[in-house]
């Protein structure tokens, strides 16, 4: 039985959302819609943390400088993304190093595209354009979301998207417009990130198990289907202009909607890197561990340097 | 573990000469110094700031949410500290 007094609580905080008032941290909401957000914003913290290591793994054989210079610099952006997301997920209580390590303890998922091996140079193009194109089909609309520190966080995170899903575009279209080989290696790249790209999305509608409520507080303000639709008719037309071919024989324009028909997705795959059996899952954990325990050292030399300074300050 | 975390700071940039320092988010460092050197890197990567303020997040004292009514309500009803409160006859300018 709920009290008079929460629902009182409940139904004014619903009030707000509705007229498009901003949730700030220090707000009162509802225990759920605090504990959806820390799950939401700290996955998503994770998911940036980890997928700099399908990227960083082509850094050191990126094929000249500029290329180099550009993905390191997109690969900087992604630990910033999941600095921004760490702290606004703190904003609402969430323990940020307790976090990563329910992360690093499988108990706290991240995007399951990351669990993908980056095989060729080609993947770097991709993952640019369709992981990153995904990425911001999904955030964009949560610039608007209910909650300010995150919405907050979302606008510097999409602005700074943009960039990199156009250094993917660039690479995937220099390839594609390249030698038979280059073009050869850039198909074969699309047609192993296509359909991971479109589970990005999450599951359908009908089988979403998070989706009403969040679309009712306004963390979510477009479903899976809708956001996997627009990213359906956008990208289409950019892999055709590029010589790319869609490897989906179901692929057609429907008129009637003014949207492409698409095929089935494997749903069993989606759900098989969910449960951690994709490709990289373990060693995309491995990594994060590693790199917590290997930097271990210098985050205890920088609080020893820290006491050592504090300490000479207050002797002069 | 978790109680060997660096403490959490808000960092406030300035964009440019004449404008001020604004909230832009928060990092966790070792100390002030560490903390300025973060933000460099987390908060102005794209030339956004000339000036960096970091805050050690327990030092700010904030206003209740649930106090905003009686705090802020009583300058609603003061609509004469506005201009538009008065009648101005057609014809005046610059006023």
């Amino acid at each position: 039985m709920k009290d008079i007094n929460i629902e009182e609580k409940e139904r004014e905080f619903q009030a707000k959302i509705d007229a498009n008032i901003k949730i700030e941290p220090n707000d009162w909401m509802p225990a759920e819609y605090r504990k959806t957000l820390i799950r939401q914003i700290s996955q998503h913290a994770h998911s940036e943390i980890v997928g700099m290591l399908p990227e960083g793994n082509w850094i050191t054989r990126a094929p000249n400088l500029r290329r180099k210079a550009v993905l390191l610099a997109k690969v900087q952006d992604e630990a910033g993304h999941g600095l921004y997301l760490y702290s606004a997920a703190e904003t609402l209580g969430s323990d940020r190093e307790a976090s990563i390590d329910d992360m690093h303890a499988g108990i706290a998922k991240y995007s399951s595209i990351f669990n993908y091996p980056t095989l060729s140079w080609a993947d770097m193009g991709m993952v640019g354009w369709l992981v990153d194109g995904a990425a911001i089909s999904n955030q964009v609309p949560l610039c608007r979301c209910s909650y300010g520190p995150y919405a907050r966080a979302m606008v510097r995170v999409c602005k700074e998207e943009s960039f990199h899903q156009r250094q993917g575009f660039e690479i995937s279209s220099t390839l594609a417009n390249g030698t038979p080989e280059q073009k050869a290696m850039a198909q074969e790249s699309f047609n192993r990130w296509w359909w991971p790209a479109l589970m990005m999305f999450g599951p359908t509608d009908a089988t979403s198990k998070h989706s009403a409520l969040s679309m009712q507080w306004k963390i979510k303000r477009v479903s899976n289907d809708e956001l996997r639709q627009q990213f359906v008719n956008v990208t289409v037309p950019q892999a055709t202009l590029i010589g790319l071919t869609i490897p989906d024989p179901d692929l057609k324009w429907n008129e009637e909607k003014q949207g492409y028909d698409f095929g089935t997705i494997n749903w069993e795959e989606f759900n098989q890197v969910v449960q951690g059996n994709g490709p990289c899952n373990k060693e995309r954990l491995d990594a994060r561990r590693k790199a917590k325990e290997n930097g271990l050292w210098v985050r205890e030399a920088a609080t020893a340097h820290a006491e050592k300074r504090k300490a000479k300050k207050m002797a002069s | 573990m978790s109680s060997n975390e660096w403490p959490l700071w808000e960092v406030f940039i300035r964009s440019k000469q004449g404008l001020s320092h604004k909230h832009v988010g928060s990092l966790r460092a070792a100390d002030a110094e560490n903390a300025i050197n973060n933000a460099r890197d987390v908060y102005t990567r794209r030339s956004e700031g000339i000036s960096i303020w970091v805050v050690e997040s327990k030092l700010v004292a904030a206003s209740d949410p649930k106090e905003a009514d009686s705090l802020f309500d009583p300058a609603d009803t003061k609509i004469y500290r506005h201009p538009t409160f008065y009648d101005v006859p057609d014809g005046i300018m610059h006023m």
